[in-house]
């Protein structure tokens, strides 16, 4: 079902090191229009590290170098020509630990929408602040509050203040590593649901710990293993009948 | 489930026993911190009585309150001379001067003479150098002041308030031993006695000191030494370093820390900086001597050569709190910002900034309080001159208050400077703290927990 779609953004025999440690070794995958793909594989195998290079985070590590090629919509994203700011605008991230503002709950979601530009008026602003709220399945909870800090949210909460805030800037692509790993499972629900919505105007790459998860959300799966790239296909397959045996043995729970 | 070897009792067992161990080793550590306080503690109060028992009795000293006569047979002098019409205000100025010299010309000290035998007629029978000795020698300069203002009041009595001599403050409060004999004593007997009758009868009384606050410093006239001229000259170099040493670091610390690339340049600089930290700050007033004296020509003994020294040793201090203070903010606060967009000028000034704010500010103003107290690199640019004057812009000589303390405190006349030694540090002591406060308060304000 994905191989009529257009190719969003494309990795080409990716690798990374953190000084000399390769941590990944040569990926290449494709992520489609408007679908929701799903970076799985044991800890520690670089899932995080591949998300991050996908919106130039690694740039902000030190000793972190990225090789190889990564195109949004044909344009290299490591092309001096590109710049990161526009690049993270375009492709929002949720961090795998929630990390708000030690601002109030509107501005962490207010603060994207307004470095961009993107509202006219104050009463835009509000607007974008509470639909990004209410997709992250948030406004009930926190609308009477909104000038209360950020950080004062239970972690579920806080997770789902990023997600908003990730959102409000309207991204193209949204980047989530484990956004669920804090949540319980209705907020869980939540996210997902949201997840399932957001697909049908942005791609998703979703890395998760939860085959369920994957199994729920995800259009196409890719699973990763030692900082390589195992296995990538539709998720009804990789988990149906998987072609890698590693990849059978970690979704069957023989390790991992 | 037991994992190893050992069954749970043995496991429980062995736990139990080095638990006593760890109880132990924690009081002791606890006891070594408390004991450690407390000494501190007990210092510094020791410190700050002996330091207040010895110098708050200096905020007093002994002051006659005279009946001061202008009689018109001493001061005679011409009318003060007004600008005629077609005069050149050239010649005009020239028959003032004149006229200036002719008052400063007029005995003034027999007129304070002449006041204190008003007050107490059997002075009358005294050597006039005796009498003369009870009111400090600048007072004169105070009579002279009012008549060259306002002439008018030759003729008339004015009740004034008039510095005792040094000696004779040392005297009337028992700093000096009162059963020395004569030719120990600094004052002649007559003189004493005379002090004593007036102390007696409340002309001469013990009164708050406004010439320790007013008055520059002194050496002819030492009843009327007082603080200011260091206050000042102190002054103007805490501001220098405020608006130099404070904007150039934290802006340097956060280059280097948030934009600067990491490299062997970098690394270089980093070293320095840090090396430089430690540098004595006697070795700053020598480079200050060199770089600002010899070859920028700045005067010597001035508050901006001070303070640019002091700049110069508090820089290292600054950057380093400051970026402690950046390298405190957590990492995520950074990785948000960026991951919504931010450019990196926004994450630093936006996020990173705000939360680093108060330990910037903590840094910032112990530096500024460590540069208010250091007097060996003022030595070396002069700053250790005797001056009288009380400067108004930073490009005057000035005296400094750490130096000020160090030169009274070598002053011959022990008995009194050692209260006067002890009220500038009081002085000192209490502009670090009100410093220290606002570095308080300042960062209570930017500290928010959330
Ligand atoms: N900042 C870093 N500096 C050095 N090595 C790192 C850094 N971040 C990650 N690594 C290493 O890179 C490898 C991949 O880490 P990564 O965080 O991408 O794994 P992950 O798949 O996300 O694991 P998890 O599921 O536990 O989050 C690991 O071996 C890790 O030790
Ligand atoms: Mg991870």
């Amino acid at each position: 079902m994905s191989t009529n779609k257009t190719v969003r953004m494309s990795a080409n025999d990716v690798r990374v090191f953190y000084g000399d440690k390769e941590a990944i070794k040569g990926v290449s995958v494709d992520i489609m229009e408007n679908e929701v793909i799903a970076f799985i594989g044991p800890s520690g195998c670089g899932k995080s590290t591949f998300l991050r290079c996908l919106n130039r985070m690694n740039d902000t590590i030190e000793g972190c170098r990225v090789e190889g090629e990564i195109t949004l919509d044909g344009n290299n994203i490591y092309d001096s020509r590109m710049d990161p700011v526009l690049l993270r605008a375009r492709v929002g991230m949720v961090f795998q630990r929630p990390n708000p503002f030690p601002k109030s709950i509107y501005e962490n979601v207010a603060y994207g929408p307004r470095i961009h530009g993107l509202a006219s008026s104050k009463r835009d602003l509000d607007e974008i602040v509470e639909v990004s709220l209410s997709k992250a399945g948030l406004w009930d909870e926190v609308k009477d509050r909104l000038m209360e800090p950020g950080t004062g949210l239970s972690g579920g909460q806080q997770q789902r203040l990023c997600i908003a805030r990730t959102i409000a800037v309207s991204p193209e692509v949204i980047l989530m590593d484990e956004p669920c790993s804090a949540l319980d499972p209705i907020a869980t629900a939540t996210v997902e649901e949201l997840i399932e919505e957001l697909s049908s105007q942005f791609s998703i790459a979703i890395v998760t710990h939860s085959m369920q998860q994957a199994a729920r959300v995800s259009n196409r799966t890719a699973y990763f293993h030692l900082g390589k790239l195992i296995e990538v296909g539709d998720t009804d397959e990789v988990f149906t009948k998987p072609k890698n045996e590693l990849t059978e043995a970690y979704i069957t729970g023989r390790f991992g | 489930m037991p994992i190893g070897r050992l069954s749970s009792a043995e496991v429980e067992a062995r736990v139990v026993r080095s638990l006593k161990k760890r109880h132990i080793k924690e009081k002791a550590f606890r006891a070594v911190g408390l004991s450690g306080v407390v000494t501190g503690l007990v210092l510094v109060l020791i410190l700050f009585t002996s330091i207040l028992s010895r110098g708050l009795p200096a905020f007093w000293q002994a002051t006659f309150e005279l009946d001061v006569y202008f009689n018109p047979e001493i001061i005679r002098i011409d009318p003060r001379p007004t600008q005629t019409s077609g005069e050149s205000s050239g010649d005009f100025r020239e028959r003032e001067l004149a006229w200036l010299t002719q008052v400063n010309m007029v005995n003034w000290n027999r007129l304070l003479e002449d006041s204190v035998i008003a007050a107490a007629p059997e002075a009358a029978a005294m050597a006039r150098r005796d009498v003369r000795r009870l009111i400090t020698s600048g007072e004169r300069f105070q009579l002279r002041e009012m008549v060259a203002e306002n002439p008018s009041i030759i003729g008339e009595t004015r009740r004034l308030r008039l510095l005792a001599d040094a000696n004779v403050d040392v005297w009337l409060r028992g700093n000096i031993d009162r059963s020395l004999p004569d030719a120990q004593q600094q004052l002649s007997r007559a003189t004493r006695d005379l002090a004593d009758k007036l102390f007696e009868e409340g002309i001469i009384k013990i009164r708050f000191s406004q010439a320790l606050f007013m008055n520059p410093d002194s050496r002819s006239s030492l009843a009327s030494a007082g603080l200011a001229g260091a206050f000042v000259g102190s002054l103007f170099m805490m501001l220098i370093v405020m608006f130099l040493a404070v904007p150039v670091g934290v802006a340097s610390a956060i280059y280097l820390e948030e934009f600067a690339p990491k490299n062997k340049l970098t690394d270089l600089i980093e070293v320095n900086i840090n090396n430089l930290a430690a540098v004595p700050s006697i070795v700053f007033g020598l480079l200050g001597a060199a770089i600002f004296i010899n070859t920028f020509n700045l005067p010597m003994s001035t508050p901006i050569v001070g303070g640019l020294v002091l700049s110069l040793m508090t820089l290292p201090t600054v950057i380093i709190a400051t970026r402690s203070a950046l390298k405190a903010v957590p990492p995520s606060i950074r990785q948000a910002a960026l991951g919504v967009g931010a450019s990196r000028v926004q994450t630093v000034f936006g996020h990173v900034l705000p939360l680093a704010i108060p330990g910037i500010l903590t840094g910032a103003i112990l530096g500024v309080a460590q540069a208010l107290g250091e007097t060996a690199p003022l030595l070396l640019i002069g700053m250790n001159a005797f001056v009288t004057n009380i400067a108004s812009t930073p490009f005057e000589q000035s005296a400094a208050l750490p130096v000020q303390i160090y030169l009274w405190q070598g002053n011959e006349l022990r008995n009194f400077f050692e209260a006067r030694t002890s009220a500038a540090i009081i002085v000192l002591l209490a502009l670090m703290i009100s410093l220290n406060a606002f570095a308080i308060w300042l960062r209570k304000k930017f500290e928010r927990r959330w």
